[in-house]
């Protein structure tokens, strides 16, 4: 019975673990599919460089270079804002902070990670483009740095909460060993735990970048949605992901609309392949 | 000829008194061993000396320690340049995860003793050819200090303190996670070193204690209890739980 018992968890678990690459490789494969097709009548280089979006009108323009840009622009300012305030904050967490103040300001942050992303839209619309608006006097506060103001603030409880297990997890004696070689506690969470906890750092970032990427519903309601190539971070964008959810319920099943869709699907899962390929890169060679 | 003088020093862990009333007078350019069973407080009484146990929450002393000739507990004692004179060499080898290179010039750098890299290459090499590294690793500096062989951690741990220049230097059981052959190539490595530098070692192994340290500290449960040259401590101990725990009546 015992042994019944055994091999049959193991084939559970077995199964388990291949559903995922299964799942994995169907969705890859479905999309292949659809945006393959796509970029065979249209063609690769037209599609990812061509600076017009015009879906409807005729002839259909499908060039998704604005909204590449428009991810691009968004991501970058998000990470800018929220990768040196999420490592300081978890370094601040673990290192600095006495034990009370660390256990509130950890629920804390994972309560931010708890806020759903249309509600981080939603405040994000109503309180903070209109004051961008003011400040930087421009015509309409909905812009590609709002997206990112807000986007920051969903990818800075992942960086927190990851980063601070990978400085949290730093062995003592590391810590010890320094100090004991006469070195302050800040040349010691410089020089010592932070490249030690490295890995994991460039991990939570990473997961933020994807988490960034991906994100639609906070985007689609603050940056303004203008399928155009902007000329600063106060322009109006739309992103990728936007674009797909904005118009997928408006296409025909077949359509060449309804393909592009798919192919910008394709070029995102390929953005974040790329993104995830690098962290392991970076990864590796650390260590070497 | 002292350098660590204890007077009536005192350490709590929160309520837990953990270091009695400790009196004792360690010499200079020797090597001095403290022995006892485990908890006894002879790791404690260690990481005083360079307030290393200060990083432990709850942590309270009473009395005085004097180090070259300062009370180090005195409110007024710069603890960077005290763990600078005082090198630690602790129970596992702990290497940062930093090049070879990197690691022995870590103290160097994080006291600015040097900035000229050329004067860095020179300690960097002088403090491995003391531990005798220089002629395995010089074709490796660059290479990551967590591949090396357990021993040879360990030595790199000896090299980053000696590249600072102490007058002191504390090893907490540092043999113990390595095998035979290494804790006798380790020993030689110390006994070459008392010349130079005031050595205090805690060991569990009562043999390593006899076989390299001039003088050695008994203690039992947060009391010193016996103090002499080791030749005294291990033929003629003068107290009955001195004489127990050589004998291998407990511990």
């Amino acid at each position: 019975m015992r042994k019944i018992i055994d091999s049959l968890t193991e084939k559970i678990i077995f199964i388990c673990g291949m559903l995922s690459i299964v799942f994995v490789i169907l969705i890859f494969s479905f999309l292949f599919k659809e945006g393959f097709s796509f970029f065979k009548h249209f063609g690769c280089i037209k599609f990812v460089f061509g600076t017009l979006w015009y879906p409807t009108s005729e002839p259909a323009q499908f060039g998704i270079l604005p909204l590449i840009i428009g991810s691009f622009l968004v991501t970058l300012g998000a990470c800018i804002v929220a990768i040196p305030i999420g490592i300081m904050t978890a370094l601040y967490i673990s290192e600095i902070a006495p034990k009370y103040l660390r256990d509130i300001l950890k629920f804390l942050v994972e309560l931010i990670a708890t806020i759903p992303s249309v509600v981080i839209g939603f405040v994000g619309m109503i309180f903070f483009v209109p004051v961008v608006k003011l400040v930087f006097k421009v015509p309409t506060g909905l812009t590609a740095f709002s997206g990112a103001i807000m986007l920051a603030f969903m990818a800075i409880p992942t960086i927190v909460t990851i980063s601070e297990d990978a400085i949290h997890s730093v062995p003592c004696h590391y810590r010890e060993g320094a100090l004991a070689l006469g070195a302050t506690k800040w040349q010691t969470i410089r020089r010592v735990v932070l490249k030690a906890a490295m890995p994991g750092i460039i991990a939570a970032v990473m997961l933020a970048i994807g988490r960034v990427v991906g994100e639609t519903m906070a985007v689609m309601m603050i940056t303004g949605n203008a399928a155009s190539i902007p000329h600063s971070v106060f322009s109006p964008v739309r992103t990728m992901t936007a674009t797909i959810a904005a118009e997928m319920g408006e296409t025909v099943r077949g359509s060449m609309h309804y393909q592009a869709l798919f192919a910008i699907g394709l070029v995102l899962f390929v953005i974040t392949f790329i993104i995830n390929f690098i962290a392991d890169l970076l990864l590796e060679t650390k260590r070497k | 000829m002292s350098q660590i003088i204890a007077k009536n020093f005192n350490l709590y862990y929160n309520n837990f008194h953990a270091l009695k009333d400790i009196n004792v007078t360690i010499n200079e350019h020797m090597i001095t061993a403290m022995i006892g069973p485990s908890g006894c407080g002879k790791s404690s009484f260690l990481r005083a000396i360079n307030r290393i146990n200060d990083t432990i929450e709850g942590v309270t002393t009473t009395g005085q320690i004097n180090v070259l000739g300062q009370d180090i507990y005195n409110k007024k004692v710069n603890i960077n340049a005290l763990r600078r004179n005082v090198g630690m060499v602790f129970q596992r080898p702990n290497p940062f995860p930093i090049s070879i290179y990197e690691n022995v010039a870590f103290g160097l750098r994080v006291n600015r003793i040097l900035t000229k890299k050329n004067m860095i290459d020179i300690i960097v090499e002088k403090s491995l050819r003391d531990v005798l590294l220089w002629k395995d690793l010089k074709d490796k500096l660059k290479k990551s200090a967590l591949n090396l062989t357990l021993e040879q951690q360990q030595r790199l741990c000896i090299a980053r303190v000696l590249a600072v220049e102490p007058h002191i230097i504390l090893l907490d059981e540092s043999c113990s996670s390595l095998d035979p052959v290494a804790v006798q190539r380790i020993e030689e490595l110390m006994l070459k070193l008392k010349d130079q530098y005031t050595i205090v070692m805690v060991t569990h192994n009562m043999q390593q204690a006899a076989r390299i340290s001039h003088d050695t500290i008994f203690m039992l449960s947060g009391n010193l209890v016996e103090f002499n040259t080791t030749k005294n401590i291990f033929s003629k101990p003068i107290k009955r739980e001195t004489q127990d725990y050589i004998s291998g009546k407990y511990g």
